[in-house]
């Protein structure tokens, strides 16, 4: 078996409390995966989880209290220059000068490795040629965005960390950053990819950790975790009206009390969500039809990430504070 | 799999493999910002030449000097404050704001990400604004010895020396400034905060030459204020060399250079 890209085990970082008698922050209390070589590998986590933090350390930005990186063999906190020329890394949050033109950092950038990458190709792979003259003030933020990665990659590495990539585009424009990781993975980079959207870690990831208040919550490929949820199928019933309702809501209660392949009745809306194996629509169908309640409609709902961060953590999903449960 | 193949490790300074590439880059890039390029480069010429046009003591010959000096224009006394200025200038509003805006945008800590060391970046600034010092003083001295009939230094080389210690001790103060400040904002006020004071006793609004003895003294132990004060004695060459204002200089930038080097926050 070939050993891991990147290797985690146990990272702890705290942060001193900002100002004096301000509290110290523990960031990261226990974080450990694995990278496999050629995988796009996610770190999914809501707001402060602590995701930057944990690939901080892994770069070598950064001091842990504890634990162990290996990232290509090195130790990224006792030796942080070994993996420079072999890691690329997009920053949360980075810019530019104002007037530096996109050809010009990237040649800039170019310059530092042994072996770049052929500025045109990455132009073109990034959607950024007809810009490459434009000063990166100009630019719009998905094109600055493409241009960091762009710069993340501009040294052939083995490794690209890509923290939080999407944050701010158009779903267009996601859709076109997501796209080109599976290029870049398909080029033979292995790919970290920190994200909070958990649809994105879904569409993209082959293996994910999902990290929660400094701790890893679940870990495996999206398939699984979904997989693994109890009672990870759902049908959803509407139904003509309230009194439809409450019956149908009596006879799959009591259903569920009796049928292993029925976990959940809740009401959802107008409507009635049920939760259970794969078996759960068929017995929901039968149990109905034999009292001769008819629903006006009935549709399978699928489940996601979402649904799996709801069952580890006891909490909804909120990507960022003060949103909403993202839809 | 393999571990990376042992590459020579990142070396800072100018055989960091890209430095040459890094260096004209930001040469070229700052060039582009017509504010910093108009503060460092011309700025000082321009008052200067301004005010030996305009203030009609500054056209006429100083008959109270010692010869050969009695034949000289008036703005002949002005012309080391101008320079003091132009250091001050760049090491306290063009530099800090430079380096607090490279940590505000995250540049330094992406840098931080490749094999090219930040401190890099920071050595090829100084580079730059030294650069952008000649230029800006030798505008200064041509102009003023073109255009208003200035005479050249009794002692260049004591004029070159005091011009190379005020250089770091200013630019160490500079750094000073930069090293903490989260936004170029902030060290935009903290420098404006020193350079105000800085060029009071250099003698930009009341020339040395008529400073009150309190104000020569105070300045003699700051560092712009040395700066002026020594240029001064090496253009006219008239009273000897300025040891205490050289042993100022050379004491700001051994206190400040370490200090501003240790408190550098690089991301
Ligand atoms: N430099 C710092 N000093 C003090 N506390 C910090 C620092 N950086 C992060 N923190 C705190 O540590 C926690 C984890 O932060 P981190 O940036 O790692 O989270 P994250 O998962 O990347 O979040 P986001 O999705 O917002 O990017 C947060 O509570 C944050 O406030
Ligand atoms: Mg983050």
């Amino acid at each position: 078996m070939t050993s891991p890209v990147v290797e985690v085990r146990n990272l702890r970082k705290t942060y001193p409390g900002a100002g004096r008698g301000a509290a110290p922050k523990t960031a990261v209390a226990d974080v450990s995966f694995q990278v496999a070589r050629g995988e796009i590998f996610g770190i999914l986590g809501p707001n402060g989880a602590g995701k930057t933090t944990t690939v901080e350390c892994l770069a070598g930005l950064r001091h842990a209290d504890g634990g162990t990186i290996r990232v290509l063999g090195h130790d990224p906190q006792a030796d942080p220059t070994a993996v420079r020329e072999h890691v690329g890394v997009q920053l949360q949050e980075a810019a530019l000068h104002d007037k530096i033109t996109v050809g010009e950092a990237l040649d800039v950038f170019g310059s530092f490795y042994p072996q770049r990458a052929d500025s045109a190709e990455l132009l073109d792979l990034l959607d950024l040629t007809a810009h490459r003259d434009q000063q990166f003030g100009k630019l719009s933020g998905g094109q600055k965005q493409r241009l960091s990665i762009a710069l993340a990659l501009v040294g052939r590495p083995q490794v690209a960390i890509l923290d939080e990539l999407t944050t701010g585009l158009d779903p267009a424009a996601r859709r076109a950053t997501w796209d080109l990781v599976e290029r870049v993975r398909d080029s033979g980079v292995t790919v970290l990819l920190v994200t909070h959207f958990m649809d994105e870690a879904e569409r993209l990831c082959d293996r994910l950790v999902v990290i929660d208040a400094g701790r890893v919550v679940a870990e495996g490929t999206p398939a699984a975790l979904i997989e693994g949820l109890e009672g990870h199928r759902g049908v959803r019933l509407r139904f003509a009206d309230d009194a439809a309702r409450s019956r149908a809501a009596q006879l799959l209660t009591a259903l569920s009390e009796r049928d292993p392949d029925v976990v959940g009745v809740v009401p959802a809306g107008d409507e009635i969500e049920v939760t259970g194996t794969r078996k759960v629509l068929f017995a929901v169908v039968q149990a109905l039809a034999a009292a001769d309640v008819v629903p006006d409609d009935v549709r399978t709902v699928e489940r996601t990430l979402e649904d799996v961060f709801v069952q580890v953590t006891g909490r909804a999903y909120r990507a960022e504070e003060n949103e909403e449960v993202a839809a | 799999m393999t571990a990376v193949e042992t590459t020579v490790a990142p070396r800072a300074g100018i055989k960091a493999r890209g430095f040459g590439k890094l260096f004209a880059t930001e040469l070229k890039v700052w060039l582009r910002d017509p504010a910093a390029v108009f503060f460092a480069l011309v700025f000082p010429s321009l008052l200067l030449l301004g005010l030996g046009l305009a203030i009609p003591d500054f056209s006429k010959p100083m008959t109270d000097a010692p010869p050969p000096w009695n034949e000289a224009p008036g703005v002949t006394s002005y012309l080391p404050t101008i320079i003091a200025l132009a250091v001050g200038t760049i090491a306290l509003t063009t530099m800090p704001v430079q380096f607090a805006t490279f940590r505000e945008k995250g540049i330094l800590k992406r840098l931080s990400t490749t094999p090219m060391p930040p401190q890099n970046l920071i050595g090829a600034h100084l580079v730059i604004n030294v650069l952008a010092l000649i230029v800006s003083t030798c505008a200064a001295v041509v102009g003023s010895m073109v255009v208003l009939g200035v005479p050249f230094a009794a002692d260049p080389l004591t004029v070159l020396l005091v011009l190379v210690l005020s250089t770091s001790a200013m630019f160490s103060l500079g750094l000073l400034v930069a090293a903490r400040a989260e936004k170029g904002a902030t060290a935009s006020g903290l420098g404006m905060l020193l350079y105000f004071p800085s060029l009071m006793f250099s003698g930009v609004w009341v020339p040395l030459s008529v400073m009150p003895d309190w104000m020569e003294t105070i300045g003699l132990y700051l560092p712009l204020g040395a700066a002026a004060q020594g240029l001064t004695v090496g253009w006219f060459g008239t009273d000897g060399f300025p040891l205490a204002q050289v042993l100022v200089l050379v004491g700001w930038t051994v206190v400040l250079f370490p200090l501003g080097v240790k408190l550098f926050r690089w991301t």
